[in-house]
């Protein structure tokens, strides 16, 4: 925004300077949602067929009848006026409904996703308390055997297909010790009343012991195979973030004042080196969400990820469209929410956009 | 100090020996060249290699074991799966149609990227807008979910499989593409050719395309891997390459219904994408080591 600011940045009262990095943040998130919402709607369009065929599917449906229908849904309509209402609806909060189940696509959408963000919030704690200590550790003895070992793992892991690692665990600690259930998300004989939707949660809330622990052994698995990547990128980019922090002069400063080497690295180096990892731990949502998809289809978790690939089987094809439009504005949203959290600790970032 | 240093120094090596050098310090990347060179030889070769057709089945021979368990023998190395088909043999020709993909996914993405990045570079204005959004727009999906409604769409195949996720890996060689040649634009060399004459298509292919190469490359092998990976989980989800199609993904699909009875079905595919990959990942690291200017010493 011009080059003729009259001042350092840093002297600008704080509150415009982070509410201009607001605005600009903002003015980019919009046009990518009604990018979006473009996609969403002529992706389902370029299916042969009008909606109503696709709608009756194979039955058939008499001329007379199909023309109605038509017209009933505004299908008669020119595409832009279609896409507006389209649009309106959506703002309205209004996503479509099933062919299959006639439900409103946010309300079933709204049912299943509890048991996505349970599995996915899993998933990342399981790689953050292992990816940190390991690519601390491995950053601080560098070159070391456990350096390697470390690095060797975490590109395997980063190149694992999980559908298979998940076959793989099934095999092993369902098949051979029986250890772990196979699928779903609670043994059939507990019925849990949602009330957050969160099974952990719920099953405590209600006070019963038996279903908490059944709903835990069913996760396992499910969060293992879904944190496999978030972990070794989290490891990684540990790594990497430490030892460049490490070289730093600050660094040798206070290893000069004479501070143990715990607190140099538990706080001098680590709050420096959290600020990549932290970005990195956001972007994992989207590939959180599309492991969601494989992890939940192999262990039948009734979450978004299994709901939308059988949508695809069954060619619900408003359930896809609702379903990509709500999975995009959780992502965008996230981003946003990251790229945010990360200007406002950065100064660097929060100032860029005005020289 | 760089007048004496010209004078002693012997004249730089060749670009493609320094490459070289940097390139084969790298254990690992080594490691993955000489494990892709090998999955090549083993496709182009199926057919004399393979033991078996990759089809044929065995009726008297279901869910055997591979040869070093009980019930197994080396007649069927790897064991065979549930209609009697070598899985020896269906790795070994699924390697033709993992690296096929690999190629087929990564030409289109990178000379289509190339072609919109360039164009977003030179032309700048609401062209350049138009892209770069348009490009923001893909990337605010997941890969594998933008892959898994193309395919949706289009029907699911082999075919499409390879060009959704075509489509998927496009924002990434455009963003790289423009920013590299918006980088290269500014430099002197770019401006001398505009001033002795050279047309638009000349400074875009000729005097800026290869000065962009080293990002590109690196990125062309790593999507090669994620390439591998995601057709791989769209043909697990049946959404890809269709049975009998011995592609790896696709016989993990098959193997499913058999995995707590037959551990080898299961196992051996995902062991094939995995190494394979990790070798793709593993080279890509390497190049990118090698090739970036910053890193050299």
């Amino acid at each position: 925004m011009g080059g003729d600011s009259p001042a350092h940045p840093a002297l600008q009262p704080f509150p415009q300077t982070v509410f201009r990095f607001l605005i600009s943040r903002f003015g980019m998130v919009v046009p990518t949602f009604f990018g979006v919402t473009v996609v969403a709607f002529f992706l389902i369009r370029l299916i042969p067929g009008d909606p109503i065929e696709l709608l009756v599917g194979e039955r058939g449906i008499d001329p007379e009848r199909h023309a109605y229908l038509l017209k009933e849904f505004g299908y008669d309509r020119p595409l832009w006026q279609q896409y507006l209402g389209f649009v309106g609806n959506l703002l309205n909060g209004d996503f479509g409904t099933s062919i299959v189940t006639r439900e409103p696509v946010l309300s079933e959408f709204m049912t299943l996703f509890p048991a996505t963000i349970e599995l996915s919030f899993m998933a990342i704690v399981f790689a953050l308390a292992i990816g940190l200590p390991v690519g601390i550790l491995a950053a601080v003895r560098r070159g070391s055997v456990f350096d390697h070992t470390v690095m060797g793992i975490s590109l395997t892991g980063y190149s694992m297909p999980i559908f298979w690692w998940g076959l793989l665990l099934i095999i092993l600690f369902s098949g051979m010790l029986g250890w772990t259930p196979v699928s779903g998300r609670i043994s059939v004989l507990y019925y849990i009343e949602p009330i957050t939707g969160f099974m952990l949660i719920d099953s405590l809330l209600i006070d019963d012991a038996g279903a908490f622990k059944s709903a835990l052994s069913h996760l396992i698995l499910p969060t293992i195979v879904l944190g496999t990547i978030p972990l070794a990128v989290i490891a990684r980019q540990t790594r990497s973030a430490m030892l460049e922090v490490l070289g730093e002069d600050y660094i040798r400063t206070a290893h000069a004042k004479g501070l143990g080497p715990a607190r140099i690295i538990g706080l001098h180096a680590l709050r420096n080196a959290m600020i990549p990892v932290i970005t990195t731990i956001g972007l994992q949502t989207g590939v959180l969400l599309a492991g969601a998809i494989l992890t939940e289809t192999i262990f039948a978790w009734p979450g978004v990820g299994n709901w939308l690939v059988n949508s695809i089987y069954r060619r619900d094809y408003p359930s896809v469209q609702g379903g990509i439009l709500l999975v995009a504005c959780i992502v965008i949203t996230v981003n946003l929410l990251v790229d945010l959290a990360y200007g406002l600790v950065n100064p660097r970032i929060r100032h860029a956009g005005q020289s | 100090m760089t007048e004496i240093a010209e004078s002693t120094i012997p004249k730089p090596p060749h670009p493609l020996r320094e490459f070289w050098s940097y390139f084969s310090e790298n254990r690992g990347a080594v490691t993955g060249m000489a494990v892709i060179v090998a999955v090549a030889l083993l496709a182009i070769f199926a057919d004399l290699i393979a033991p078996y057709s990759p089809i044929e089945q065995y009726r008297d021979h279901l869910l055997q074991p591979p040869f070093w368990q009980e019930g197994g023998s080396l007649e069927f190395p790897l064991g065979t799966d549930a209609v009697g088909r070598d899985m020896l043999s269906r790795i070994i020709h699924g390697a033709r149609y993992s690296l096929m993909i690999g190629i087929i996914v990564v030409t289109l993405s990178l000379s289509a990227g190339i072609a919109l990045g360039l164009a977003a570079a030179f032309v700048r204005g609401p062209v350049e807008a138009l892209i770069m959004r348009a490009m923001d727009i893909m990337l605010a999906l997941p890969s594998l979910l933008l892959a898994i409604v193309v395919v949706a769409i289009l029907g699911p195949s082999l075919i499409n499989s390879m060009f959704s996720l075509a489509i998927v890996y496009l924002p990434h060689y455009v963003r790289l593409t423009r920013a590299s040649a918006i980088g290269e634009m500014s430099r002197d060399y770019v401006t001398a050719s505009r001033v002795a004459g050279a047309g638009i298509a000349r400074l875009m292919l000729i005097t800026v395309l290869p000065n962009c190469a080293a990002p590109l490359i690196v990125q062309a092998t790593l999507s090669f891997s994620s390439a591998i990976l995601d057709a791989a989980a769209l043909g697990f989800l049946g959404l890809g390459a269709q049975p009998p199609t011995p592609e790896w993904g696709t016989l993990l699909a098959e193997a499913r219904e058999f995995v707590l009875r037959a551990w080898w079905v299961v196992t051996f595919p995902g062991l094939a994408i995995l190494v394979t990959v990790l070798a793709f990942n593993l080279m890509g690291d390497g190049l990118r080591d090698a090739l970036d200017p910053k890193l050299k010493r």
